[in-house]
């Protein structure tokens, strides 16, 4: 095909060549074929995906059209603005009578309803705000003539409850506009196939045709490895740690020497300590800058303008920038801790130089000796191009249970024509009916538990079978919860007497006590209490500050990476690449214990200062890992080794007891998953947050009432006590099926532990040693700083009381020490040694 | 249930982890703050706390009667969320509790949420009660110098502490050797902070706090403020 030579003289004019993948673009949309296009960055990507619709209007006059041509979707709002701003160049200079606008979240109304009543030629949205669309009765007038449908960024969506709700809007737009085309853009896929059945009606991925562009120069990744020189600005290796603080004097002079960077972190809570101590050593004050999710909206933009306008030498920032407006002046990224994903660090090795031609260049900064290992094994697959996505998993029932409300907000719906709709989106395409009516039941009116409230009531039933939505309020309550991101709960921080900061989580806020300082936006801040829904702080500094700490930031390394590093350590010829300090490491290893292999499970066991260790070198990540330190304490607990705790990183776990383990392969059985799991379902708080969640996605809770802002807080307590109402009187309710599906992966990560048990199977190893072994150091070092995040609760105050208790054993009259953690402190204990149980519960009176 | 044992006055007592107090020589069980029927009332407020809040209650309430086998109860005050409470309450949960105090000689005292227990609510009535070295009243009396001991509920005292980097906040019984106040009995309950000065002001000279866990109460010592 040749472009029309309104578009070929555009191309000449401007001295360039359309490229290869652009043509083909534009000759499958002449078919009507859907089509996924993965083209590098820098590559004409964006206009490869409005080419086709361009050139369809430039060939329709305005007074034949009705209604959207074209719907295009984008992951953030930012992208949808900047895309308009890039469309509008060749739209001015072709003269083409098309209309654009970007339609989000912030819109104004006054433009909602100039676009409602003349709808543009182009749509420029985001999920939530079609699905807002789509719930109005006059989508059909709106839609019905649409042409083309593009989903910029897809890798971003799918294999999330954004991608699921998505599909489920896809699936309804096919059915207003059938003749529509789908059309899929990406710079980064692991597997296309995959991504073509989420993109493809009925999920067919061969309705959907392969537009692979010419791949751009490869990515130059160096690691920077420490000289071990005292002297040098280099730093030494440490053995444990991720927050890479050590390196702040590295990274500044790879600043200094480079125009712009973006230097890249893994949580909000190391991106202020790596801010911080960046600028406790820039003496010229290189004009550095901060970003994260939660600096306030407008600090954040006035970062990203500075930057846009090259006034910036480097932004430390978070996930906050792995996807956004293209700089095209970046030179250079740094990725300060290990990148944990392949895929993400793709993605942001994507966000330095937007040259096709030259490469891109990255410095990863490992913050530790495992660190090494997994920044060298991303290295390799980087160049290997082997990126790891999300495996294919079902779409979430309560992502359904919202889109079903809101269908029938647009109007009502038989269950057996929505159902058959339903089933054409990717993602459900394998929905068994029982399901859906399960689904389809909770939102008429909340489920067997919660039918007697009124407030679950939701749909009534016509004479017809057709299901209505009960009335305006729900209609109402529908709109103001759409969409399938939840926000931790968060509390504003506000200086006394100034403006907002930002925000932080309340589960951090909620451990402050006045007097208490910490660091936020790159300031010492002081706590002074809460006040109207929002920290009150004073600048100023204390001894030791706290760092905000985000739970839900952390990203576990995935099983793609985890699988390399253990191909490393195992590997000898793949060493020589690894520095001499991690070398000799990994050789000290293979002479006291032995290295893990390739697959199976090694397990180590010591004694050390009184208490028998165990470490297994797992690999599964941290989520998964949390979860599984609290199955193996409860085993260990069982097997009368008497657990006093454990520590996981995203490589290692470890768990120190009273008595010596022996029975090792029975502790790693397969059954942990049986028994040991139910007790922990009802205790996790992990899954209380995982259902919180799912609650508010499938509409249980509002995010926001009409009437009042509600606040985190409110609302997790009330979804906790809904939980357990659940588990307890509906035990197989959609919403905890929901969420016992979440919690397969995310923070809980139970398929992953379930993988790791089936290797322990085909190949335990134990090694019971007489002292700790070279590669058990790190985990060791974390113990007492790494909190115990899955810990019961009571086992952790049996362990304080107990501890205090022997802290303090003979009986004294004298005043005491205070222990200083929490103001409490154990007082004589009247403890008869006859009595002494293994528990240390010898003061009670036994009556159960 | 591993209940943990206190002396207080000379007499012997049982802290139950279910929030009650048992006096073994007494026979008497003790309970604060059951706060029945909170889910209803929140409910007309447009709260969203789910209806099973009484049921749960009163299983416990059973459970820890069953446990313990007492020839008296007694419910030191707010035992209803409010005056509607025993009309609202479920049948089946209204025969339950008629039940109970049927078998049991069963004593309500007022408290500031439920000033007039509803006349239907079977057992007798008062707003202060006292038996051997003890004086029970609902709310904590701020002078402490009768010769008494003072038992009450009403603040519903929770203590936090952080253990291992973890905020771990229960319920809790809180007392010197002039008084303890028992924690909330009931199901939804939220509660003050021991280090409140109002809770903190009725202990000058320190206290020993008693945290309800599942199974277990953990025991500390807290110094004075």
């Amino acid at each position: 095909m040749t472009l029309p030579a309104l578009f070929s003289t555009w191309f000449t004019a401007n001295g360039w060549h359309p490229y290869p993948h652009q043509i083909e673009m534009a000759a499958l949309a002449r078919k009507g074929q859907s089509a996924l296009l993965i083209a590098p960055t820098g590559g004409g990507k964006t206009l490869a995906g409005f080419l086709p619709s361009l050139i369809e209007l430039s060939e329709t006059p305005p007074e034949q059209r009705r209604g959207i041509h074209t719907v295009y979707i984008s992951p953030l709002k930012a992208l949808t603005a900047d895309i308009a701003r890039t469309l509008s160049r060749p739209v001015a200079e072709m003269d083409l009578p098309v209309r654009i606008e970007s339609r989000t979240g912030d819109t104004s109304a006054a433009a909602r309803a100039r676009q409602r009543a003349a709808p543009p030629d182009i749509l420029l949205t985001t999920p939530e705000s079609l699905a807002l669309m789509l719930s109005w009765p006059d989508s059909p007038a709106l839609f019905g003539n649409m042409r083309a449908v593009v989903i910029d960024e897809i890798h971003a969506l799918y294999g999330t409850k954004r991608g699921d709700h998505l599909a489920l809007c896809l699936a309804r737009l096919s059915r207003l506009a059938p003749q529509a085309r789908r059309t899929g853009l990406s710079a980064t896929i692991a597997d296309p196939a995959t991504v073509a059945a989420f993109l493809a009606p009925g999920g067919e991925a061969r309705r959907v045709r392969l537009v692979q562009a010419r791949a751009g120069a490869p990515p130059d990744v160096r690691t920077l490895i420490p000289s071990g020189m005292a002297d040098s600005e280099d730093w030494y290796l440490p053995w444990a740690g991720h927050m890479g603080v050590n390196a702040a004097q590295a990274v500044l002079s790879r600043i200094r020497a480079a125009g712009m960077s973006i230097v890249f972190v893994n949580t909000r809570a190391q991106a202020e300590l790596i801010f911080q101590a960046l600028w406790r050593i820039n003496d010229e004050t290189l004009p550095i800058a901060l970003h994260h999710g939660s600096l306030e909206i407008e600090q954040r933009s006035r970062v990203e303008t500075a930057m846009a306008e090259g006034k910036l030498r480097a932004i430390v920032a978070t996930a906050s920038l792995d996807l956004g407006i293209d700089w095209a002046g970046v030179d250079q990224i740094l990725q300060i801790g290990a990148p944990k994903s392949v895929s993400r660090l793709m993605q942001r090795i994507g966000r330095a130089n937007h040259r096709l031609d030259e490469p891109s260049r990255a410095l990863l900064v490992p913050a530790s000796r495992f660190e090494v290992l997994e920044c060298e094994a991303a290295r390799q697959a980087v160049a290997a191009g082997d990126l790891d996505g999300p495996a294919p998993r079902p779409g979430g029932l309560d992502v359904l249970a919202q889109h079903v409300l809101g269908m029938a907000c647009a109007a009502p719906f038989t269950a057996d024509v929505l159902y058959a709709e339903i089933t054409s989106a990717g993602p459900y395409a394998a929905l068994a009916r029982a399901d859906f009516d399960d689904v389809l039941a909770y939102v008429e009116h909340g489920g067997y538990a919660l039918r007697a409230y009124d407030r679950h009531r939701r749909l009534v039933i016509d004479s017809l079978g057709q299901y209505w939505v009960r009335n305006e309020q729900v209609v109402r309550q529908y709109r103001m919860n759409i969409g399938t991101i939840v926000e931790a709960p968060m509390l504003r921080i506000r200086l006394r007497g100034g403006p907002v900061l930002g925000e932080v989580e309340e589960y951090f806020a909620n451990q402050l006590t006045e007097g208490d300082s910490f660091v936020f936006g790159g300031e010492q801040l002081v706590f002074l209490g809460i006040r109207d829904m929002a920290i009150e702080v004073a600048r100023g500094s204390g001894d030791r500050p706290k760092i905000p700490v985000y739970g839900g930031s952390w990203m576990a390394i995935t099983s793609n990476l985890a699988r390399r590093v253990r191909a490393l350590l195992h590997d000898k010829r793949a060493w020589p690449t690894l520095p001499d300090p991690v070398r000799e490491w990994l050789a000290a290893q293979a002479r006291r214990s032995e290295l893990p292999g390739e697959g199976g499970l090694l397990v180590e066991t010591f004694p050390r200062h009184g208490h028998w260790h165990l470490v297994a070198y797992t690999f599964e990540g941290r989520n998964a890992h949390q979860t599984l330190g609290l199955l193996l304490t409860r085993r260990l607990e069982r097997a009368g080794c008497g657990p006093l705790g454990f520590v996981a990183t995203d490589y290692v776990i470890a768990c120190w007891c009273l008595r010596e383990p022996t029975d090792i392969a029975e502790l790693f059985s397969e059954d942990m998953l049986g028994e040991d799991l139910d007790d922990w379902m009802a205790e996790s708080s992990l899954l209380r947050r995982t259902f919180r969640n799912v609650a508010i996605i499938a509409g249980l809770v509002d995010r926001d009432l009409p009437s009042r802002r509600k606040t985190g807080r409110q609302i997790t307590v009330s979804t906790d006590l809904l939980y357990d109402v659940l588990r307890k009187h509906q035990p197989d309710h959609i919403l905890l099926r929901a969420t016992w599906a979440d919690a397969a992966s995310g923070l809980t990560d139970l398929s992953r532990i379930a993988a790791m048990l089936r290797r322990a199977r085909e190949g335990l190893v134990h090694r019971r040693l007489d002292h700790i072994s070279p590669l058990a150091v790190p985990i060791m070092l974390e113990m007492g700083r790494e909190r115990v995040g899955g810990m019961a609760e009571d086992e952790l105050l049996a362990e304080a009381e107990m501890l205090m208790a022997e802290a303090i054993a003979p009986a004294t009259n004298e005043p005491l020490p205070d222990t200083g953690h929490s103001g409490y402190r154990s007082r004589e204990r009247r403890r008869p040694p006859a009595d002494r149980t293994a528990g240390g519960r010898a003061d009670r009176a036994n009556r159960s | 249930m591993n209940t943990a044992p206190l002396v207080l006055g000379g007499a012997r007592l049982l802290l139950d982890p279910s929030g009650a107090l048992f006096w073994p020589e007494e026979s008497l069980l003790v309970v604060a703050d059951l706060h029945l029927e909170k889910g209803t009332a929140f409910d007309r407020h447009g709260l969203i706390l789910p209806p099973w809040d009484s049921v749960e209650t009163l299983a416990a309430l059973e459970d820890a009667i069953e446990r313990h086998a007492p020839a008296r109860l007694l419910a030191l005050g707010d035992s209803f969320h409010d005056a509607g409470g025993w009309a609202r309450l479920d049948r089946v949960l209204k025969a339950r509790l008629l039940a109970i105090a049927a078998r049991i000689e069963t004593v309500w005292l007022s408290g500031n949420h439920d000033p007039e227990p509803d006349p239907e609510l079977p057992g007798h009535r008062a707003t202060i009660a006292s038996r051997g070295p003890f004086v029970f009243r609902h709310e904590a009396s701020a002078d402490r110098t009768g010769e008494q001991i003072e038992i009450s509920g009403h603040f519903h005292p929770k203590a936090r502490m952080r253990l291992r980097g973890q905020l771990i906040a229960r319920a809790c019984f809180i007392t010197d050797e002039r008084r303890l106040i028992l924690p909330a009995f009931g199901a939804y309950t939220g509660g003050l902070d021991v280090s409140d000065p109002t809770i903190a002001g009725l202990f000058p000279r320190g206290t020993t706090i008693f945290m309800r866990g599942r199974h277990n109460i953990y025991r500390f010592e807290r110094a004075a403020a």
